[in-house]
């Protein structure tokens, strides 16, 4: 493992109704983030491919462990959505590599078929920072019901020489939706977009 | 009886492998449980509320399964707990105060014959209100290396007719605990406290 992780947080949150109308079955988003060591805190370093590598070792295991908080097989998860917080002495380059270039194979290897991009943020931080990662479906980026975003937010991270990096997984979109648009069960899922 | 009508769960689990010091060769485990449900004393003053306590009974043990099986599923291997609650803007105080029964009574009908008080605190507000849980060891309430907190929040929780209420588990003292004190090796009594 390259990553020196410091922590691992799962955050899971199952949604039975919104304002009084059942919602059934619950949605589930369930969010694992980790905070690891920047290895090139405070310098500046032109090749970054440690921390891509990091970012392809933290696909695989942020998706198993928001797997593992859904209770879902990984064919049953419909949205996904993937994001970092750098530390003040990092830079926002840092979070780019550790998200864009690896993450999503791994990860999408443990969720069937997931062609569509995988939506992301990305910010530079202190401790406590708010990160909304966004969130699309997995097979079809178009997916109207599937448009969310996830707050997670860990209280003592990231500190300046840390990066905080989220992967999120979801077993449905919103609560009620019902602002029309390409549907689930509409979806081809051929070319990640419709 | 009012009936319990939750909108939504949510549960965090932290797995602490360091923090600038020695890895441990077994993770440290905090875990949240989380509630929202209607407040069913919302928005008037009812006198004689503590009825609703029976009915969180079974409610609380079902948070507190549920909060074990994210933790590992293993009873024996909680060491700290706490509670808390957070009432919306429409309610009192005082419905805070209903979850201290059937709070304390969720976590000692799982964990056994656990002997010390749960540590609880409760607060007014409004939604994203952050409460900081205090934790402390489930047999000796002097226990120095296990005095902790654990922050606990939803973005989008309690709105003014809600009751926040939470569950917190750990599986050990904090990652470097050194400030001396009681051990746990050393509780003796069976009074709760040392």
């Amino acid at each position: 493992m390259k990553a020196r992780i410091r922590k691992i947080v799962t955050v899971l949150d199952e949604t039975h109704s919104e304002l009084g109308r059942p919602v059934s079955p619950p949605i589930k988003r369930a969010a694992a983030v980790a905070v690891i060591a920047n290895p090139f805190a405070g310098q500046y370093q032109d090749d970054l491919s440690e921390l891509i590598d990091i970012g392809e070792e933290l696909g695989d295991l942020l998706g198993r462990h928001a797997l593992a908080a859904l209770g879902i097989a990984g064919d049953a998860v419909q949205g996904y959505g993937k994001a970092a917080a750098v530390g003040e002495d990092g830079e926002l380059e840092h979070a780019a590599a550790i998200l864009h270039p690896k993450l999503g194979a791994p990860l999408r290897k443990l969720l069937g078929k997931a062609p569509a991009l995988i939506p992301s943020s990305k910010k530079r931080g202190s401790l406590g920072v708010v990160l909304d990662v966004p969130l699309g479906h997995k097979a079809a980026a178009y997916v109207r019901s599937h448009f969310d975003g996830m707050e997670v937010r860990i209280p003592d991270a990231p500190r300046a020489g840390e990066i905080v990096v989220a992967v999120a997984l979801t077993s449905g979109g919103r609560p009620l939706p019902r602002v029309g648009g390409l549907t689930h069960a509409e979806a081809k899922g051929e070319d990640g977009l419709r | 009886m009012p009936e319990i009508a939750v909108r939504k769960y949510a549960v965090t689990v932290e797995e602490i492998f360091h923090e600038g010091g020695p890895a441990a060769a077994v993770p440290l485990k905090r875990g949240a449980a989380l509630a929202v449900i209607a407040n069913p004393y919302a928005g008037r003053y009812v006198e004689d509320i503590q009825g609703f306590m029976d009915d969180l009974k079974p409610f609380g043990l079902a948070m507190a399964q549920r909060l074990l099986a994210a933790m590992g599923g293993d009873a024996q291997a909680i060491q700290g707990y706490g509670k808390g609650a957070i009432v919306g803007a429409a309610g009192e105080l005082e419905h805070g105060a209903l979850w201290h029964v059937p709070g304390g009574y969720a976590m000692r009908e799982l964990l056994g014959d656990a002997k010390a008080i749960v540590p609880s605190t409760k607060k007014v507000g409004g939604p994203g209100t952050r409460l900081d849980i205090p934790v402390t060891h489930v047999n000796a309430s002097y226990v120095r290396s296990h005095f902790d907190s654990f922050e606990i929040g939803i973005t989008d929780a309690p709105r003014a007719d809600e009751l926040l209420f939470a569950l917190v588990m750990t599986t050990g003292p904090r990652i470097h605990a050194r400030v001396g004190g009681l051990k746990a090796s050393e509780i003796k009594g069976e009074d709760g406290l040392r």
